[in-house]
């Protein structure tokens, strides 16, 4: 995969070429190409002068990067002490079952991944989800039903 | 610019006068669960019929941080007299906005929207009415659900930045002195004293030297700091720019989760603000004192909650933890002496520089001194975030405030300190909550989450979801954590299959025991807490699914069936169409059948049923 | 100079030794698998953990990486230690099955039976890192890495594909205390993490001795010219 890498350039002047903030340059990128490519961690290490290894290291050991690409939406399923005490895991269940996809996976449309997280926070609202950055309180298994249909009638892009 | 005293005064007095010229205050909170439950369309509806009505130059409305009261939100709270409606917008946005307007124009009170007790006999209108709040003492809290967090001036007018003047007309050590008198203490989990932990840093050899702020709140039902950190930002700021001059150090940090990005946003501009003010940067208050912060989002990992850790990815390496033989105070951040508190904990500073020690210290226990912010979650009735003196009891808490167990369940335990922390059975309810006590119950005081669990959670199933959750959270870098966690989670999971043997609970007992002693941080170490705790307690329950395969909570789907009793069964189809895979039978007004061998034990028709007439054997 | 004591019996040590330094030193029996004395200590396998006693606080640590102090009690064989090593050689025997040292350490402490399915995936990697350690810093090239955490976290080349600094030295199988790291020198080739490197013959004695790709590397940092270099270490 070819990277924009004025783009790049321009993430790395961001955080002027300081290596600590290697991961947030990361996070960055994936907000542009939903996932880290692997000629991205290339061409940062190359900048900023770290060893290819290292940055993989970095790009492997953090959740929240991906190596793969992900769908248009990632499905966030919080998987939290709160929501799973109030059912978090069946609601991951429908998630699966609805989309015909396992966690981490990606439909083949391309249009959702799953993902869980360890609590997001929102624990009075438990079971929670977050597509994209709407979150979904209080989900129940016909929530699920909704949530897929209002994303892929593109109500919400 | 070199922001002096009477300039804070002066933005204080324009901004009380600039109030003054509202006839009415709305407030909306805007935390993470109000929003979640529809407060920005809240917002922007009043704010329309506001414009329409031609009402938007008397009334203002605001969007704060998080009120606490999560279950009930979005959260509306109006005017002086401080109504507080609850679930606004929740059934009928329309309705509920022209609901508002009439409270606006005419002060109606609008019965359906206010707070509704337990007993369904009482409403309340103010806030300071209802338990949730009245058993409260918020300090940290204090101006959360108040300001709004993206206004500085709000805050100034507030008193904020008034403690930092305060203590750059104090000696360092002074300061040092105040903290340790306060009898502050750690509130990230490990209650070290605060004054301590600054007074060695300050000791410690070195020109720079850095301050963090660990906004990584990783516990899973855990969300105070993040509260904080959205709420009222420039608390938190503050107390570090204190902190930093005491110690001597002209550098801070925040490193907050990747998961909580409006925190980030929220912190970046506050900063930004303070900047602009002159309350971070070169010479505040013309002191000759320098301090600027910086911060850092974490990439999902629990683990870079841990010190060291968070250190190393401060650095911009992965999260992997280090021995801490020579402490962080003396060799943190680029080996250079660092001290990091918790965001609450810097939350306090300001509170203590402005009021005094014996003020501080004067609330709370004989060793637990303050207020601790809990988040209440789980099968209690009111979720939601509580701040509170130590020394309260859990019953208190759970009861009290939290109005007890949702459905009038039978409680059996409350989850305290995270993925570190252990289950409370209801024995131990009349327990204060501080840090000695909690520990000595095999639990820990942790951030502060608080999961409370009834019949209808599973022990076992609870130590496995912890395990679970270390196992995919340890770094993998030493042995014993990375290899004995997981070899936990296989006895435990296996227990929930109904394939326990004779001998598991000795053998967890002690991998528990020798991975606690021999892992490098304190995820492995505290990693056997959630197993041992739930061992202790709950022996019977573990018992059960190794000797009968029967989990009496009926949670682990190997060992238990869902039927439905045919005269309780009315027909109502109810569970037929809400049961995800169609697997119950029957025509209307029929009795139902369930299939077992197509069920998958979601436990959907159970808890549908409006007639108790699905079981679980 | 600091005075404790290990098992009951007085010893000195300089300041900014660590207790297992003095340990073997005095004769003291501690095992360990992540440490190198080239390369140091960094805490990983647990299995050179003590007790160690000051004052009234009692507390475990890796004498790899615990330096030493004044007055100190250090016990290394105590019922909790013992407990400890037990516990950390049946999980690594779990891991690596096949690993002789772990093998043989284990059956030295009595530990015959593994209570859980032995792994199939790991072949003999602990995770040690001594690896990782050796070539970026005694290599500098710094083409291993462990990649993931948790259970899943391995050492490995970026994206598991041949490094592209990779010079093939094979120092990285050198110093793998359980012989994990796979290096085959046939046909004139060396294959190690997946790489094909063609190796050099001496022009005196047509012996195949070492990697080109790791003489340029050589002949580029020392300045030497690469035909010297191609001569080998019999022969020069």
């Amino acid at each position: 995969m070819e990277v924009d890498t004025a783009k790049i350039d321009s993430i790395i002047e961001k955080y002027n070429r300081d290596r600590s903030y290697m991961l947030a340059m990361f996070q960055d990128v994936q907000r542009l190409y939903r996932y880290l490519p692997k000629e991205a961690i290339s061409y940062i290490c190359k900048q900023l002068d770290i060893p290819f290894s290292k940055g993989y290291e970095m790009a492997t050991f953090y959740k929240a990067l991906s190596l793969k690409p992900r769908g248009r939406h990632t499905i966030h399923v919080c998987l939290g002490t709160a929501c799973h005490l109030r059912g978090g895991p069946n609601i991951l269940e429908t998630f699966e079952r609805e989309l015909h996809i396992k966690t981490g996976e990606t439909t083949e449309d391309g249009r959702f991944s799953i993902e869980t997280v360890n609590c997001l926070g929102a624990c009075a609202l438990a079971p929670l989800v977050r597509v994209d950055e709407h979150d979904f309180g209080k989900t129940t298994q016909a929530v699920v039903k909704k949530i897929i249909n209002e994303f892929t009638d593109g109500v919400k892009s | 610019m070199n922001i002096s005293l009477e300039q804070l005064d002066s933005i204080t007095a324009r901004y009380t006068e600039k109030m003054a010229g509202y006839g009415k205050v709305v407030r909306i909170c805007c935390g993470t669960g109000c929003v979640s439950s529809g407060a920005l369309n809240v917002y922007e509806g009043l704010k329309k019929a506001l414009i329409e009505k031609g009402l938007s130059d008397s009334v203002l409305v605001k969007q704060t941080g998080c009120h606490g009261l999560c279950e009930r939100g979005p959260i509306v709270v109006l005017g002086e007299e401080e109504i507080l409606y609850q679930s606004v917008g929740k059934r009928n946005i329309e309705d509920d906005i022209s609901a508002l307007l009439n409270t606006i124009t005419d002060d109606t009170i609008v019965e359906r929207m206010l707070y509704q007790g337990e007993d369904k006999t009482k409403r309340y209108i103010s806030p300071k009415d209802i338990p949730f709040y009245a058993g409260q003492n918020r300090i940290v809290l204090s101006l959360n659900g108040i300001i709004d967090a993206e206004d500085i001036e709000e805050y100034i007018s507030q008193g904020g930045y008034r403690a930092l003047y305060k203590a750059l007309l104090m000696e360092p050590e002074e300061i040092i002195d105040w903290i340790e008198k306060s009898g502050l203490r750690g509130r990230g989990g490990g209650g070290f004293p605060t004054g301590t932990k600054w007074r060695s840093c300050r000791a410690a050899h070195g020109d720079v030297k850095y301050v963090v702020a660990n906004g990584d709140e990783g516990d899973p039902g855990a969300f105070m700091d993040r509260s904080l950190m959205e709420g009222n930002p420039h608390g938190v700021i503050e107390g570090m720019i204190i902190g930093g001059y005491a110690i001597g150090s002209n550098q801070g940090f925040i490193y907050v989760r990747d998961e909580y990005p409006l925190a980030v946003s929220r912190l970046l501009k506050a900063i930004e603000g303070a900047k602009e003010y002159g309350l971070l940067g070169k010479n505040i208050f013309d002191s000759g004192f320098d301090f600027d912060i910086k911060v850092f989002r974490g990439g999902g990992a629990f683990v870079c909650g841990e010190s060291t850790a968070l250190m190393s990815s401060i650095e911009g390496k992965s999260g992997e933890p280090r021995a801490k033989y020579i402490h962080t105070v003396e060799k943190g951040i680029w080996e250079r002496p660092t001290n990091l508190n918790n965001v609450e904990t810097w939350a306090c500073v300001p509170h203590i520089i402005n009021k005094g020690w014996e003020w501080f210290a004067s609330i709370g226990t004989s060793h637990s001194k303050g207020t601790k912010v809990f988040s209440l979650v789980g099968k209690v009735k009111n979720t939601g975030l509580i701040e509170v003196p130590m020394g309260i009891t859990l019953r208190e808490i759970i009861y009290d405030l939290g109005g007890g167990i949702q459905g009038d369940k039978q409680f059996k335990a409350v989850q305290t300190g995270g993925p570190s922390g252990g289950c409370i059975p209801e024995a131990y309810l009349e327990m204060p909550v501080d840090f000695d006590s909690l520990t000595k119950l095999g639990s820990m005081m942790g951030s502060g989450g608080m999961i409370v669990m009834d019949e209808r959670n599973c022990m076992v199933d609870v130590a496995r979801y912890f395990l679970k959750f270390l196992v995919e959270e340890s770094c993998g870098k030493c042995t014993p954590c990375r290899e004995g966690v997981r070899r936990m989670y296989e006895i435990v999971d296996r227990i929930c299959h109904g394939e326990g043997k004779k001998g598991d609970i000795q053998h967890l007992e002690e991998l528990a025991h020798a991975v606690s002693l021999s892992s490098l941080c304190g995820l492995g170490q505290s990693a056997p807490n959630p197993v041992l705790s739930t061992i202790k307690y709950f022996r019977d329950e573990y018992t059960l699914h190794i000797e009968e395969k029967k989990c009496p909570a009926g949670v682990c789907k190997a060992l238990i069936r869902f039927s439905i009793l045919p005269d309780k069964c009315t027909g109502c189809m109810r569970c037929k169409a809400e049961c995800p895979v169609q697997c119950i039978k029957g025509e209307k007004k029929e009795v139902h059948e369930i299939d077992s061998d197509r069920c998958i034990k979601c436990g959907t028709c159970y808890d549908v049923c409006r007639f108790d007439a699905v079981i679980i054997e | 100079m600091k005075e404790f004591k290990i098992n009951g019996r007085k010893v000195q040590a300089e300041k900014g030794e660590t207790v297992l330094e003095v340990a073997r030193r005095e004769g003291f029996d501690i095992p360990t698998l992540c440490y190198h004395e080239k390369l140091g200590s960094d805490g990983r396998c647990r299995l050179c953990i003590v007790e160690v006693q000051r004052g009234n606080r009692r507390r475990f640590v890796t004498s790899c990486l615990y330096p030493v102090e004044n007055g100190i009690d250090v016990y290394t064989d105590s019922k909790d230690v013992i407990l400890i090593r037990k516990t950390i050689l049946e999980l690594l025997l779990a891991r690596c099955p096949s690993s002789d040292i772990v093998q043989h350490l284990a059956s030295e402490y009595g530990v015959h039976d593994v209570r859980y399915t032995k792994d199939v995936d790991k072949g003999k990697c602990i995770l040690c890192g001594q690896c990782i350690r050796t070539c970026e810093s005694i290599v500098g090239v710094s083409a291993l890495c462990m990649s993931g955490k948790g259970p899943a976290k391995k050492v490995t080349t970026p994206f598991d594909e041949p490094s592209e600094v990779c010079i093939g030295c094979g120092a990285c199988a050198v110093v793998c205390p359980t012989g994990h790291i796979y290096i085959e020198d046939r046909g004139g080739y060396r294959t190690i993490w997946r790489k094909k490197f063609e190796l050099a013959r001496c022009p005196q004695c047509n012996r195949l001795h070492a990697p080109i790709e790791q003489l340029e590397f050589i002949s580029k940092k020392t300045g030497v010219d690469i035909d010297e270099l191609l001569i080998c270490q019999n022969c020069k």
